[in-house]
């Protein structure tokens, strides 16, 4: 029986199903086995960073909206004030680092579950990659370069 | 000669004649059969059966009373063969172990083919992509020397340890209940997993490591978001989800 005769190009609404080569034919599209533990590394990541982020950014929350009259106080002197001490920029440095990580790795493994397109994954994850970069780069300069007396 | 079937022969039809177990019940079934259109759609039957029986039953009745058009697959019709796994009423299970009565007969009971895999005709899918995944994982004893003369010894506790993977019938019901495996196809599947498990934890077995190795993959384990769908879906009460991650925890306890 031949698929490829009666079977629709594209998936639609009443054929869901992509169409795949049979049997998941390795062809020349198909990405080589990486024999790399990657994707092992990046599951556990996703486990230890959440629950170091748990106590990071509920701490954060806290200290900025909660304790010592909430969100009025947030001015250029507290955010001064605070960077001084190196256990805040330390706190905040991880924090940034493992939150941006622990969001990109989601948002890697979304995009990889619903883009249907190879096309389509391939730039959603540069514009990941690059907004990611972008961010993790800007903040770690900030945090290290900040000038009180500015 | 069998004078007790020709006695109750006699006295069934007084009795069923004051309550008649039949009821009506409405089947809408996803038709596709791409010699005529291109397009699936749905057709409704309306039957007269008893709620005891089961979807399969009303399926035959369709298929050799109303439209002979009607395609699925059924082999032992007992829920061994995994022939018959359809999405009845949105959920994936077996026909020939879904009775009428348990899903609600008032409403149209819809029918549909299983999600994921190619529909060739009505209800019957391409179960290539799906086998590939199963060869993938050289669900087969693998061992190394010599063979002993008798058989290979194991003890009960070691046979426990796998022992829920062995019920796999392979009726493909967890792996197009998967909402990874809907997207691309290329993830391995809960099915494949669960037979790559079944001799990943056996004593018998030595190429464990090979098989992690292939699950340790891109479109391996690690794709699997715990949502249990497999688990919900399977005919048989494998703990589909427990098993892959068992896999995960063997990779992970096996790198570090």
């Amino acid at each position: 029986m031949s698929v490829d005769s009666t079977a629709p190009t594209e998936p639609s609404v009443d054929n869901p199903a992509p169409l795949i080569e049979p049997p998941r034919a390795r062809t020349a599209k198909t990405p080589k086995a990486t024999r790399t533990n990657f994707e092992l590394y990046g599951w556990l990541f996703m486990r230890l960073s959440g629950i170091v982020l748990v106590v990071l950014v509920i701490g954060h929350l806290l200290i900025q909206l909660v304790l010592d009259g909430g969100v009025t106080k947030v001015s250029f002197a507290f955010v001064a004030g605070r960077w001084a001490s190196p256990f805040w920029m330390t706190w905040d440095l991880v924090m940034l680092w493992l939150a941006m990580l622990h969001g990109a790795n989601g948002l890697r493994t979304i995009i990889n579950d619903y883009a249907e397109r190879a096309n389509t994954r391939f730039w959603l994850k540069m514009l990941l990659y690059t907004a990611t970069v972008f961010t993790v780069l800007l903040g770690t300069l900030v945090i290290f370069t900040f000038d009180p007396n500015i | 000669m069998s004078t007790p079937t020709l006695e109750k022969k006699s006295d069934g039809p007084a009795r069923s004649e004051d309550a008649t177990p039949y009821i009506t019940v409405t089947f809408r079934l996803r038709r596709f059969n791409p010699e005529e259109l291109e397009e699936a759609y749905w057709e409704d039957f309306t039957i007269e059966i008893d709620p005891k029986e089961r979807v399969l039953d009303a399926l035959h009745k369709i298929k050799w009373e109303e439209d002979g058009t009607l395609t699925f697959r059924r082999s032992c019709a007992h829920g061994i063969c995994g022939s018959d796994a359809m999405r009845i009423n949105g959920r994936n299970r077996l026909a020939c172990k879904t009775l009428i009565k348990d899903i609600n007969p008032e409403k149209p009971i819809t029918v549909e083919a299983i999600k994921g895999l190619t529909v060739l005709k009505d209800l019957v899918v391409d179960m290539e992509p799906f086998f590939q995944a199963y060869r993938d994982v050289m669900p087969f004893l693998v061992t190394n020397g010599n063979e002993p003369t008798r058989e290979r010894f194991q003890s009960a506790e070691d046979r426990e340890r796998f022992d829920d993977t062995t019920k796999c019938i392979l009726c493909a019901a967890c792996t197009s209940s998967c909402p990874v495996f809907w997207n691309d196809g290329q993830y391995f599947g809960p099915a494949a997993i669960v037979n790559a498990h079944r001799f990943i934890f056996d004593s018998r077995d030595e190429a464990g490591e090979q098989r992690l190795e292939i699950l340790n993959d891109r479109d391996g384990v690690w794709r699997c978001r715990t949502t249990f769908n497999c688990t919900d879906a399977c005919p048989r009460g494998i703990e589909v989800t427990k098993a892959i991650q068992e896999v995960k925890r063997a990779l992970i306890t096996r790198r570090f």
